[in-house]
């Protein structure tokens, strides 16, 4: 109910360089109920607690593999001794 | 590129679980999200050189993987995200009942935002970056990212509150304050 539909407008604007000024044009969310406060609160608390479940999963061992594989001189330790010439 | 500097490695490491939360909220999969950080990696180490040390290596590493992504999600437009929704399939710890449901809740409302909206959203509010580092990562006006996070979080805000209102049910009480007292 407030005037935020402005801001659909500023999106408009895109990549157009507006600086850190196009801030000023956003309205500073009306305190309209403390509804709105309780819910935008929860939202960060969800928002995080499922993006951190995710990070607490640490590195999978895929990765670990990759780096260690990309992380190898290429061709520098060459391969098995005695792959050389046929019988 | 010969071998890499210990402790790029270790960086590029450390960021790892912070990617593939990315991903996920970017893709929708975990299978897809961890695709797509291995992309990530391999492109970050086949272009280790364009790195200049000192800078932020991990909002370096987050516009590979959107970059990636992007790429991607034209070509294939919409490849059917996971019905179960794929944070719920990472889920480790099982939260009590209400606050489960609660989070039902939120996934699904989540997945209805916009990818432009989420990713702002995701980038400022979870993964801690700075409203000038989410600008350059998705690469627009600093005020695109501000005006991105506030539409999305006005917009969860909204489906949630039909939510609550929806199943005001004997079960969770403590939402009868949602009744918004303009209806009265």
């Amino acid at each position: 109910m407030s005037g935020r539909d402005k801001m659909t407008t500023e999106d408009e604007n895109e990549g157009r360089a507006t600086g850190g000024d196009a801030m000023a044009a956003i309205p500073p969310r009306a305190p309209s109920s403390v509804l709105d406060g309780d819910i935008q609160a929860k939202i960060g608390q969800h928002l995080r607690a499922m993006y951190d479940d995710v990070v607490r999963q640490g590195v999978p061992n895929r990765f670990l593999d990759l780096l260690a594989q990309l992380d190898q001189p290429p061709a520098a330790g060459s391969k098995k001794p005695g792959g050389g010439a046929g019988t | 590129m010969s071998n890499l500097d210990p402790g790029l490695r270790d960086e590029i490491i450390g960021a790892i679980p912070n990617l593939r939360a990315f991903a996920i909220s970017l893709s929708g999969s975990v299978d897809k999200a961890d695709d797509l950080v291995q992309e990530t990696l391999l492109r970050a180490f086949a272009n280790i050189s364009s790195f200049h040390p000192g800078t932020n290596l991990s909002a370096w590493l987050f516009t590979i993987l959107r970059n990636l992504f992007r790429s991607e999600y034209r070509k294939r437009r919409r490849e059917v995200p996971d019905p179960d929704g794929a944070f719920a399939a990472t889920l480790t710890t099982s939260p009590d009942q209400n606050s489960h449901l609660d989070f039902e809740d939120f996934r699904t409302a989540l997945e209805k935002l916009p990818p432009d909206q989420r990713e702002a959203l995701v980038l400022v509010g979870a993964s801690g970056f700075s409203y000038e580092e989410a600008a350059e990562i998705c690469k627009c006006a600093v005020g695109t990212i501000k005006s991105r996070v506030n539409r999305a979080r006005n917009r969860l805000g909204e489906l949630l509150a039909l939510d609550s209102a929806e199943d005001l049910a004997p079960e969770k009480p403590m939402s009868v304050s949602l009744s918004a007292p303009e209806r009265f």
